[in-house]
């Protein structure tokens, strides 16, 4: 029992750390991703055809793809082709080509779920704002907003719930954050109570982020 | 002088020609009620009237003033400001899903007054009293903090009937009113579209209720492949059609009840 509280601090702190990463991880992608997502979906309603086959490509490879693949690409595809690791070695390096990868990958799957919000609402709103004499910023903001914003909204909830847990694929190039400091404990040193406050933490994280995000997004 | 008159309406969409060279006119207070079959281009024509597609070619006038003619470019303003000589209810409402009924038919009104468009409403009280006043007309008084989800089928097209007529348009079109409808709703529509007749209420309805159409309107065109092919007076078109398409088509229709 003494082993455990004893470990508590050091358990407490280190998963700390990772979770600080997972946070910064999360937040940036998505500052990133719901602007870029949204131009991306705008290139792929495109009437303007290379425009639209060049992003509608674009978003069905990275969609296609794994998130890890594009995230060794990243990481290592530079360096392999300039022979020289643009990114740096340290822990800032990884951070940012984590962060691209990300913002790149979701903004894709974000762009699909705003194009589908925005081309979802029935044309036929569009013409009754029309025929009672209504102006084209009127009929978008009065009328077709929140009708997307309605349908953007829960696919939009599970996207970003699955970015909480995608977050630890940044470990594939060495990126510490709150699982991987958890399996270090795991596989650690002080014996078989070592596993225990890992396991505790970096599941209480994980669902105490997602729930909270849940809930907001439902309301 | 007529209050409408559409001279050398075409509409060719790619290389369909869908309208050839519709040309009526109708009186103020008059019930115009359009039939045809399938396809003949009855939806086209009103969407032609309402702007919402462009004409090839023709002119549309009402009260005497050109509304539309191809050769002349309008700015955006006086286009919004021509259109609503026009209202419209569609076959399926198209209700604004996130207002109630009461907002659904005061919000165009509202806008246009914030706007400077020109209509006879010059205040939001005004604007609110009307359509209070439009919902009780349509039997819906009840109802005006209902969303539309919240209303059957024929609620909702009567709020929609009230929508249209908050901006007071000069001639109120209706594409196929009841058609989405279950049967044992469309009595309730039409009975207020009924109701709307006299006041000088001048409306055009396409329809494929052929009792309505005898009973309501006062003059009743028949389409046939993009073309008015009989026009005159309920009881000549349907009492005694002259064109051979148009006896097949009410032999037909009569057949289906
Ligand atoms: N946007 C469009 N592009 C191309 N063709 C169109 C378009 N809209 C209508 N058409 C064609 O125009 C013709 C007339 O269509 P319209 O909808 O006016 O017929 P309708 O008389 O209203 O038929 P219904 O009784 O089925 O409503 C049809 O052949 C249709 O395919
Ligand atoms: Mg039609």
């Amino acid at each position: 029992m003494n082993a455990f509280l004893e470990q508590f601090p050091d358990v407490f702190e280190a998963l700390n750390e990772g979770f600080i990463q997972t946070l910064t991880i999360f937040i940036v992608t998505l500052l990133g991703a719901l602007p870029l997502g949204l131009i991306i979906s705008f290139g792929s309603m495109s009437k303007f055809k290379p425009l639209f086959a060049v992003t509608k490509t674009f978003v069905w490879i990275i969609r296609g793809t794994p998130l890890m693949l594009q995230l060794l690409i990243i990481y290592y595809g530079p360096g392999i082709i300039l022979q020289e690791n643009i990114w740096g070695q340290d822990e800032v390096g990884m951070l940012i080509a984590t962060c691209v990868a990300f913002i790149i990958n979701y903004a894709c799957y974000f762009s699909e779920i705003f194009r589908g919000g925005i081309q979802g609402v029935p044309q036929g709103q569009q013409e009754a704002g029309q025929v009672l004499g209504l102006s084209k910023s009127q009929i978008f903001f009065k009328i077709k907003l929140l009708q997307m914003i309605k349908r953007i909204v829960p696919p939009m909830s599970n996207e970003i719930i699955t970015l909480v847990k995608d977050t630890s694929l940044a470990r594939v190039i060495g990126f510490i954050e709150v699982i991987y400091v958890g399996e270090q404990f795991l596989t650690g040193y002080k014996g078989i109570s070592g596993i225990v406050w890992p396991l505790f933490f970096t599941g209480i994280y994980y669902l105490a982020f997602c729930e909270k995000k849940l809930s907001y997004f439902r309301s | 002088m007529a209050i409408l008159e559409v001279k050398n309406i075409e509409k060719v969409f790619g290389k369909t020609e869908v309208l050839k060279d519709i040309s009526f006119s109708l009186e103020k207070g008059e019930v115009l009620a359009i039939i045809g079959s399938s396809g003949s281009g009855k939806t086209t024509l009103l969407r032609c009237l309402n702007f919402l597609e462009t004409a090839t070619s023709g002119s549309i006038i009402v009260n005497g003033k050109t509304v539309f003619d191809k050769s002349i470019k309008l700015t955006d303003k006086i286009m919004r400001q021509n259109r609503l000589h026009f209202g419209m209810v569609f076959q399926n409402f198209n209700l604004f899903p996130q207002y109630t009924a009461f907002e659904n038919v005061t919000l165009a009104p509202k806008l246009a007054l914030k706007n400077g468009i020109e209509t006879n409403k010059k205040s939001v009280e005004e604007i609110e009293k009307f359509g209070e006043e439009l919902l009780e007309t349509v039997g819906l008084s009840d109802k005006r903090d209902f969303y539309p989800c919240q209303l059957s089928g024929g609620q909702q097209q009567r709020v929609a009937i009230a929508r249209a007529l908050a901006m007071q348009p000069d001639i109120l079109c209706f594409d196929e009113p009841t058609s989405a409808l279950d049967p044992e709703l469309t009595g309730e529509v039409l009975k207020v579209i009924k109701g709307l007749k006299g006041n000088d209420r001048t409306m055009i309805v396409v329809t494929h209720e052929m009792n309505f159409a005898r009973s309501v309107a006062d003059k009743v065109i028949f389409m046939a492949d993009g073309v008015v092919e009989e026009m005159g007076p309920p009881e000549q078109v349907f009492g005694n059609p002259q064109s051979e398409k148009t006896k097949a088509f009410l032999a037909n229709s009569l057949e289906n009840i």
